[in-house]
Protein backbone atom coordinates (compact mmCIF):
# COMPACT_ATOMS: atom_id res chain seq x y z
CA UNK A 1 0.00 0.00 0.00
CA UNK A 2 1.83 3.06 -1.08
CA UNK A 3 1.55 6.14 0.92
CA UNK A 4 1.75 4.33 3.91
CA UNK A 5 4.70 4.56 6.08
CA UNK A 6 7.81 1.93 5.78
CA UNK A 7 9.71 0.61 8.55
CA UNK A 8 12.99 0.05 7.24
CA UNK A 9 15.66 -3.07 8.11
CA UNK A 10 17.94 -0.96 9.02
CA UNK A 11 21.51 -2.71 9.23
CA UNK A 12 24.80 -0.38 10.37
CA UNK A 13 25.54 0.85 6.75
CA UNK A 14 21.88 1.42 5.73
CA UNK A 15 21.26 3.06 8.55
CA UNK A 16 24.62 5.33 7.80
CA UNK A 17 23.43 6.04 4.41
CA UNK A 18 19.85 7.25 5.76
CA UNK A 19 21.30 9.21 7.94
CA UNK A 20 23.55 11.36 5.83
CA UNK A 21 21.00 11.27 2.87
CA UNK A 22 18.26 13.24 5.44
CA UNK A 23 20.71 15.81 6.29
CA UNK A 24 21.49 16.57 2.61
CA UNK A 25 17.45 16.38 1.95
CA UNK A 26 16.40 18.16 5.24
CA UNK A 27 19.06 21.00 4.69
CA UNK A 28 18.59 20.97 0.63
CA UNK A 29 14.76 21.07 1.75
CA UNK A 30 15.66 24.41 3.87
CA UNK A 31 17.51 26.38 1.54
CA UNK A 32 14.67 25.49 -1.39
CA UNK A 33 11.94 27.79 0.96
CA UNK A 34 14.11 30.61 0.09
CA UNK A 35 12.74 30.60 -3.38
CA UNK A 36 11.19 33.79 -4.30
CA UNK A 37 11.98 35.23 -1.15
CA UNK A 38 16.04 35.73 -1.26
CA UNK A 39 17.39 39.20 -0.52
CA UNK A 40 18.35 39.45 -4.19
CA UNK A 41 18.79 37.85 -7.14
CA UNK A 42 22.02 35.85 -7.25
CA UNK A 43 21.67 34.87 -4.00
CA UNK A 44 18.04 33.66 -5.34
CA UNK A 45 19.88 31.80 -7.55
CA UNK A 46 23.12 30.65 -5.42
CA UNK A 47 20.65 29.37 -2.67
CA UNK A 48 18.75 27.30 -5.62
CA UNK A 49 21.93 25.93 -6.93
CA UNK A 50 23.12 25.01 -3.63
CA UNK A 51 20.17 23.10 -2.47
CA UNK A 52 20.00 21.69 -5.33
CA UNK A 53 23.28 20.07 -4.86
CA UNK A 54 22.37 18.69 -1.72
CA UNK A 55 19.08 17.31 -3.09
CA UNK A 56 21.34 15.76 -5.45
CA UNK A 57 23.78 14.20 -2.69
CA UNK A 58 20.69 13.07 -0.94
CA UNK A 59 19.39 11.20 -4.11
CA UNK A 60 22.25 9.29 -4.62
CA UNK A 61 22.49 8.49 -0.78
CA UNK A 62 19.06 7.02 -0.94
CA UNK A 63 19.60 5.22 -3.97
CA UNK A 64 22.36 3.10 -2.63
CA UNK A 65 20.57 2.81 0.72
CA UNK A 66 17.71 1.03 -1.53
CA UNK A 67 20.23 -1.21 -3.11
CA UNK A 68 22.02 -2.20 0.45
CA UNK A 69 18.44 -2.66 1.69
CA UNK A 70 17.64 -4.89 -1.41
CA UNK A 71 13.93 -4.68 -0.40
CA UNK A 72 12.81 -2.72 -3.79
CA UNK A 73 12.74 0.35 -2.48
CA UNK A 74 13.85 3.52 -4.48
CA UNK A 75 15.00 6.90 -3.07
CA UNK A 76 11.65 8.40 -3.24
CA UNK A 77 10.25 5.44 -0.61
CA UNK A 78 12.48 6.98 1.71
CA UNK A 79 12.43 10.42 1.16
CA UNK A 80 8.80 10.48 0.96
CA UNK A 81 7.27 7.38 3.03
CA UNK A 82 9.20 7.81 6.37
CA UNK A 83 8.12 9.41 9.72
CA UNK A 84 9.26 11.65 11.48
CA UNK A 85 10.71 8.98 13.83
CA UNK A 86 12.60 7.68 11.17
CA UNK A 87 14.30 10.54 9.96
CA UNK A 88 17.69 10.55 11.18
CA UNK A 89 19.39 13.83 10.31
CA UNK A 90 21.25 16.38 12.19
CA UNK A 91 19.03 18.68 14.28
CA UNK A 92 21.14 21.37 12.88
CA UNK A 93 19.54 20.88 9.16
CA UNK A 94 15.83 21.36 10.38
CA UNK A 95 16.19 24.27 12.24
CA UNK A 96 14.29 27.35 10.74
CA UNK A 97 15.66 29.36 7.96
CA UNK A 98 15.28 32.56 10.30
CA UNK A 99 16.78 35.52 8.69
CA UNK A 100 19.33 34.95 6.01
CA UNK A 101 22.23 35.31 9.20
CA UNK A 102 20.77 32.44 10.62
CA UNK A 103 20.58 30.60 6.82
CA UNK A 104 24.30 31.34 5.96
CA UNK A 105 25.55 30.60 9.55
CA UNK A 106 23.81 27.22 9.81
CA UNK A 107 25.13 26.52 5.99
CA UNK A 108 28.72 27.17 7.31
CA UNK A 109 28.17 25.17 10.43
CA UNK A 110 27.29 22.10 7.80
CA UNK A 111 29.64 22.96 5.05
CA UNK A 112 32.92 23.79 7.07
CA UNK A 113 32.13 19.52 8.90
CA UNK A 114 30.89 17.98 5.28
CA UNK A 115 33.52 19.44 2.92
CA UNK A 116 36.17 17.94 4.71
CA UNK A 117 34.51 14.85 5.70
CA UNK A 118 33.23 14.07 2.24
CA UNK A 119 37.26 14.30 1.39
CA UNK A 120 37.50 11.82 3.94
CA UNK A 121 34.97 9.23 2.78
CA UNK A 122 36.77 9.41 -0.46
CA UNK A 123 39.01 6.78 0.61
CA UNK A 124 36.46 4.53 1.72
CA UNK A 125 36.87 0.79 1.26
CA UNK A 126 33.56 1.18 -0.78
CA UNK A 127 33.20 2.37 -3.98
CA UNK A 128 30.27 3.60 -4.37
CA UNK A 129 30.64 5.90 -1.71
CA UNK A 130 33.75 6.72 -2.19
CA UNK A 131 32.31 7.92 -5.52
CA UNK A 132 29.55 9.69 -4.17
CA UNK A 133 31.84 11.42 -1.68
CA UNK A 134 34.44 12.49 -4.91
CA UNK A 135 31.55 14.19 -6.38
CA UNK A 136 29.60 15.71 -2.81
CA UNK A 137 33.07 17.20 -2.29
CA UNK A 138 33.50 19.79 -5.06
CA UNK A 139 30.20 20.91 -4.50
CA UNK A 140 30.70 21.38 -0.82
CA UNK A 141 33.53 23.06 -0.98
CA UNK A 142 31.51 25.95 -2.98
CA UNK A 143 28.76 26.04 -0.14
CA UNK A 144 31.68 26.96 2.20
CA UNK A 145 33.13 29.94 0.36
CA UNK A 146 29.63 30.70 -0.66
CA UNK A 147 28.70 30.70 3.45
CA UNK A 148 32.08 32.27 4.75
CA UNK A 149 31.75 35.05 2.53
CA UNK A 150 28.13 36.25 3.88
CA UNK A 151 29.30 35.45 7.34
CA UNK A 152 32.35 37.82 6.98
CA UNK A 153 30.29 40.25 5.07
CA UNK A 154 27.50 40.12 7.83
CA UNK A 155 29.87 39.99 10.53
CA UNK A 156 31.97 43.00 9.54
CA UNK A 157 28.38 44.77 8.20
CA UNK A 158 26.36 47.44 9.94
CA UNK A 159 25.35 46.97 13.69
CA UNK A 160 22.12 44.83 12.57
CA UNK A 161 23.69 42.79 10.29
CA UNK A 162 26.44 42.03 12.93
CA UNK A 163 23.85 41.74 15.49
CA UNK A 164 21.78 39.04 13.70
CA UNK A 165 25.25 37.17 12.52
CA UNK A 166 26.12 37.44 16.14
CA UNK A 167 22.54 36.13 17.49
CA UNK A 168 22.73 33.33 14.64
CA UNK A 169 26.18 32.07 15.62
CA UNK A 170 24.58 31.79 19.58
CA UNK A 171 21.98 30.38 18.02
CA UNK A 172 22.67 27.49 16.38
CA UNK A 173 25.69 26.67 17.64
CA UNK A 174 24.13 24.36 20.40
CA UNK A 175 23.42 21.80 17.74
CA UNK A 176 26.76 21.61 16.28
CA UNK A 177 28.13 18.85 18.50
CA UNK A 178 26.21 16.37 16.89
CA UNK A 179 27.78 16.27 13.85
CA UNK A 180 30.69 14.37 15.85
CA UNK A 181 28.67 12.29 17.53
CA UNK A 182 28.68 8.66 16.41
CA UNK A 183 26.62 5.04 18.00
CA UNK A 184 28.12 1.72 18.44
CA UNK A 185 26.63 0.45 14.28
CA UNK A 186 28.80 3.43 12.79
CA UNK A 187 31.78 3.12 14.78
CA UNK A 188 31.76 -0.68 13.30
CA UNK A 189 31.90 1.36 9.83
CA UNK A 190 34.89 3.01 10.93
CA UNK A 191 36.62 0.19 12.55
CA UNK A 192 36.63 -2.06 8.57
CA UNK A 193 37.81 1.37 7.23
CA UNK A 194 34.06 2.04 5.05
CA UNK A 195 33.33 5.20 6.92
CA UNK A 196 35.33 7.58 8.22
CA UNK A 197 35.43 9.23 12.19
CA UNK A 198 33.77 12.29 12.32
CA UNK A 199 35.33 13.24 15.50
CA UNK A 200 38.95 13.55 13.93
CA UNK A 201 37.62 16.44 12.17
CA UNK A 202 36.51 18.08 15.18
CA UNK A 203 39.41 20.69 15.19
CA UNK A 204 39.78 20.84 11.30
CA UNK A 205 35.72 22.17 11.64
CA UNK A 206 36.85 24.43 14.41
CA UNK A 207 39.55 25.70 13.23
CA UNK A 208 37.88 26.89 9.98
CA UNK A 209 34.81 27.96 11.48
CA UNK A 210 36.70 29.71 13.77
CA UNK A 211 39.12 31.71 11.64
CA UNK A 212 35.49 32.84 9.52
CA UNK A 213 33.96 34.26 12.67
CA UNK A 214 37.48 36.19 13.42
CA UNK A 215 37.51 37.81 9.84
CA UNK A 216 33.81 38.72 10.76
CA UNK A 217 34.36 40.55 13.78
CA UNK A 218 32.14 37.89 15.44
CA UNK A 219 32.56 36.27 18.79
CA UNK A 220 32.65 32.47 19.08
CA UNK A 221 30.36 30.85 21.63
CA UNK A 222 31.73 29.14 24.30
CA UNK A 223 29.12 27.39 25.56
CA UNK A 224 30.10 23.52 26.08
CA UNK A 225 26.17 21.76 26.33
CA UNK A 226 25.54 20.53 23.31
CA UNK A 227 21.50 19.68 22.04
CA UNK A 228 20.93 15.62 20.97
CA UNK A 229 18.41 13.37 19.51
CA UNK A 230 18.63 13.92 15.55
CA UNK A 231 20.58 10.94 14.75
CA UNK A 232 18.07 8.50 16.93
CA UNK A 233 15.03 9.86 15.62
CA UNK A 234 14.22 12.63 18.45
CA UNK A 235 13.23 16.01 16.15
CA UNK A 236 12.12 19.33 17.10
CA UNK A 237 8.56 20.27 16.08
CA UNK A 238 10.38 21.98 13.16
CA UNK A 239 10.77 18.47 11.38
CA UNK A 240 7.22 17.42 11.40
CA UNK A 241 5.89 20.66 10.17
CA UNK A 242 8.56 20.52 7.19
CA UNK A 243 7.92 16.72 6.30
CA UNK A 244 4.19 17.79 6.05
CA UNK A 245 5.44 19.95 3.12
CA UNK A 246 7.86 17.83 1.44
CA UNK A 247 6.09 14.45 1.91
CA UNK A 248 1.77 16.08 1.53
CA UNK A 249 1.62 15.19 -2.19
CA UNK A 250 2.55 11.39 -1.92
CA UNK A 251 0.44 10.91 1.59
CA UNK A 252 -2.57 12.56 -0.28
CA UNK A 253 -2.40 10.94 -3.78
CA UNK A 254 0.04 7.61 -2.62
CA UNK A 255 1.96 6.40 -5.66
CA UNK A 256 0.93 9.57 -7.85
CA UNK A 257 3.30 9.79 -10.56
CA UNK A 258 3.65 12.89 -12.87
CA UNK B 1 38.07 -12.46 -35.76
CA UNK B 2 35.18 -14.35 -36.26
CA UNK B 3 32.02 -12.26 -37.92
CA UNK B 4 29.60 -12.22 -34.77
CA UNK B 5 32.54 -10.41 -32.35
CA UNK B 6 33.26 -7.92 -35.78
CA UNK B 7 29.67 -6.99 -35.93
CA UNK B 8 29.64 -6.01 -32.62
CA UNK B 9 33.13 -4.33 -32.45
CA UNK B 10 31.33 -2.36 -35.40
CA UNK B 11 28.10 -2.22 -33.30
CA UNK B 12 30.10 -0.28 -30.31
CA UNK B 13 31.32 2.11 -32.63
CA UNK B 14 28.04 2.87 -33.96
CA UNK B 15 26.57 2.88 -30.45
CA UNK B 16 29.49 5.49 -29.73
CA UNK B 17 28.33 8.27 -32.36
CA UNK B 18 25.30 8.18 -31.66
CA UNK B 19 25.06 8.12 -28.54
CA UNK B 20 28.04 10.78 -27.75
CA UNK B 21 26.00 12.97 -30.44
CA UNK B 22 23.32 13.18 -28.13
CA UNK B 23 23.60 17.09 -26.47
CA UNK B 24 23.37 18.44 -23.26
CA UNK B 25 19.95 19.93 -22.99
CA UNK B 26 21.21 23.07 -20.85
CA UNK B 27 23.78 23.41 -23.20
CA UNK B 28 23.10 22.66 -26.44
CA UNK B 29 26.35 22.95 -28.31
CA UNK B 30 28.15 20.47 -26.57
CA UNK B 31 27.88 16.37 -27.27
CA UNK B 32 27.85 14.32 -24.17
CA UNK B 33 31.32 13.03 -25.71
CA UNK B 34 32.36 16.75 -26.04
CA UNK B 35 31.56 16.41 -22.27
CA UNK B 36 33.05 12.80 -21.29
CA UNK B 37 29.50 12.32 -19.85
CA UNK B 38 29.20 9.30 -21.47
CA UNK B 39 31.51 6.55 -20.27
CA UNK B 40 30.82 3.08 -21.65
CA UNK B 41 29.54 0.85 -24.28
CA UNK B 42 28.91 -2.54 -24.34
CA UNK B 43 27.04 -5.60 -26.11
CA UNK B 44 25.86 -7.95 -23.20
CA UNK B 45 24.17 -10.73 -24.86
CA UNK B 46 22.40 -8.69 -27.94
CA UNK B 47 21.52 -6.17 -25.48
CA UNK B 48 23.08 -2.48 -26.19
CA UNK B 49 24.08 -1.35 -22.63
CA UNK B 50 25.09 2.40 -22.13
CA UNK B 51 27.11 4.27 -19.25
CA UNK B 52 26.83 7.43 -18.47
CA UNK B 53 28.01 9.54 -15.59
CA UNK B 54 26.52 12.76 -13.75
CA UNK B 55 28.34 15.92 -14.09
CA UNK B 56 27.00 17.16 -10.69
CA UNK B 57 25.07 15.13 -7.84
CA UNK B 58 22.04 17.05 -8.38
CA UNK B 59 21.96 17.44 -12.49
CA UNK B 60 18.53 17.55 -13.98
CA UNK B 61 19.53 16.81 -16.95
CA UNK B 62 20.67 13.03 -16.30
CA UNK B 63 17.11 11.88 -16.84
CA UNK B 64 16.67 14.30 -20.26
CA UNK B 65 20.02 12.81 -21.46
CA UNK B 66 18.92 9.26 -20.75
CA UNK B 67 16.41 9.45 -22.62
CA UNK B 68 17.40 10.97 -25.24
CA UNK B 69 20.07 8.23 -26.22
CA UNK B 70 17.35 5.79 -26.06
CA UNK B 71 15.70 7.49 -28.67
CA UNK B 72 18.74 8.26 -30.63
CA UNK B 73 19.35 4.75 -30.82
CA UNK B 74 15.90 3.46 -31.82
CA UNK B 75 16.06 6.10 -34.33
CA UNK B 76 19.40 4.68 -35.71
CA UNK B 77 18.04 1.39 -35.57
CA UNK B 78 19.51 0.10 -32.50
CA UNK B 79 18.16 -1.85 -29.41
CA UNK B 80 17.19 -3.03 -26.92
CA UNK B 81 19.20 -0.44 -24.86
CA UNK B 82 19.90 0.22 -21.55
CA UNK B 83 21.12 3.40 -20.34
CA UNK B 84 22.71 3.02 -16.68
CA UNK B 85 24.09 5.41 -14.65
CA UNK B 86 28.33 4.82 -13.32
CA UNK B 87 29.53 7.37 -10.04
CA UNK B 88 32.87 5.59 -10.37
CA UNK B 89 35.10 7.45 -11.42
CA UNK B 90 33.61 10.90 -10.75
CA UNK B 91 32.60 13.03 -13.07
CA UNK B 92 35.83 16.26 -13.44
CA UNK B 93 35.87 18.91 -15.60
CA UNK B 94 39.28 17.80 -16.67
CA UNK B 95 37.35 15.24 -19.20
CA UNK B 96 36.05 17.95 -21.09
CA UNK B 97 37.70 17.29 -24.61
CA UNK B 98 39.39 20.69 -26.43
CA UNK B 99 37.06 20.44 -28.88
CA UNK B 100 34.07 20.75 -26.33
CA UNK B 101 36.42 23.56 -24.95
CA UNK B 102 36.24 25.52 -28.29
CA UNK B 103 32.46 25.00 -28.41
CA UNK B 104 31.60 26.40 -25.14
CA UNK B 105 33.54 29.56 -25.91
CA UNK B 106 32.29 29.74 -29.14
CA UNK B 107 28.83 29.53 -27.93
CA UNK B 108 29.83 32.43 -25.20
CA UNK B 109 30.71 30.58 -21.84
CA UNK B 110 34.52 30.62 -20.58
CA UNK B 111 35.09 27.29 -20.11
CA UNK B 112 36.44 25.33 -16.81
CA UNK B 113 40.03 26.40 -15.66
CA UNK B 114 42.47 23.56 -16.88
CA UNK B 115 44.89 21.96 -14.38
CA UNK B 116 42.33 19.83 -11.91
CA UNK B 117 42.71 19.44 -8.37
CA UNK B 118 41.60 21.16 -5.35
CA UNK B 119 43.15 24.37 -6.42
CA UNK B 120 41.90 24.69 -9.93
CA UNK B 121 38.32 24.97 -7.96
CA UNK B 122 39.09 28.34 -6.33
CA UNK B 123 41.79 29.69 -8.95
CA UNK B 124 39.20 31.16 -11.09
CA UNK B 125 41.15 34.70 -11.20
CA UNK B 126 42.32 34.23 -14.60
CA UNK B 127 38.98 33.65 -16.02
CA UNK B 128 39.11 35.19 -20.31
CA UNK B 129 36.17 36.67 -21.55
CA UNK B 130 34.61 33.74 -23.99
CA UNK B 131 33.81 37.06 -26.24
CA UNK B 132 37.13 39.69 -26.69
CA UNK B 133 39.56 37.38 -24.76
CA UNK B 134 40.90 39.47 -22.35
CA UNK B 135 41.53 38.54 -18.85
CA UNK B 136 40.80 41.53 -16.89
CA UNK B 137 37.33 39.82 -15.85
CA UNK B 138 35.09 39.72 -12.69
CA UNK B 139 33.36 37.42 -11.24
CA UNK B 140 29.22 38.78 -10.54
CA UNK B 141 27.83 35.72 -9.26
CA UNK B 142 29.14 33.00 -7.69
CA UNK B 143 26.37 30.53 -8.47
CA UNK B 144 24.79 30.93 -12.13
CA UNK B 145 22.04 30.01 -14.00
CA UNK B 146 22.65 26.49 -13.83
CA UNK B 147 24.38 24.96 -11.17
CA UNK B 148 27.52 23.94 -13.66
CA UNK B 149 28.10 27.87 -14.19
CA UNK B 150 28.91 31.24 -12.20
CA UNK B 151 28.24 34.69 -13.76
CA UNK B 152 30.98 36.91 -14.91
CA UNK B 153 31.55 40.09 -16.62
CA UNK B 154 34.64 40.93 -18.84
CA UNK B 155 35.85 44.38 -17.72
CA UNK B 156 37.02 45.80 -21.49
CA UNK B 157 34.16 44.60 -23.29
CA UNK B 158 31.62 44.82 -20.11
CA UNK B 159 29.98 41.75 -21.90
CA UNK B 160 28.03 39.45 -18.61
CA UNK B 161 28.99 36.06 -18.95
CA UNK B 162 29.01 32.27 -17.71
CA UNK B 163 32.03 30.58 -16.72
CA UNK B 164 31.36 26.72 -16.82
CA UNK B 165 33.18 26.15 -13.21
CA UNK B 166 35.75 23.94 -12.12
CA UNK B 167 34.45 20.37 -10.87
ZN1 LIG C 1 35.33 40.85 -23.17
Amino acid sequence: MAGASITVAETPLVRYLLRRADDALILGHRLSEWCGKAPMMEEEMALANMGLDLIGQARSLYTYAGEVEAAGRDEDAYAYLRDVRGYGNLLLVEQPNGDFAATMVRQLFYSAFIDPYWRALMGSSDATLAAIAAKAEKESAYHVRHSAEWVIRLGDGTPESHRRAQEALDGLWAFTGEMFETDAGERSLIAEGIVPDPEALRAVWLESVAKVVAQAGLTLPQNAWMQKGGRSGEHSEHLGHLLSDLQYMQRAFPGATW
Amino acid sequence: MSAALHDSEALRGEVWRVAGAVTDPEIPVLSIADLGVLRDVAIVDGRVEVAITPTYSGCPAMNMIALEIELALEKAGIGPVTVKTVLSPAWTTEWMTEDGRRKLREYGIAPPAKGGGRRALFGEDQVACPQCGSTSTAELAPFGSTSCKSLWQCKTCREPFDYFKCH
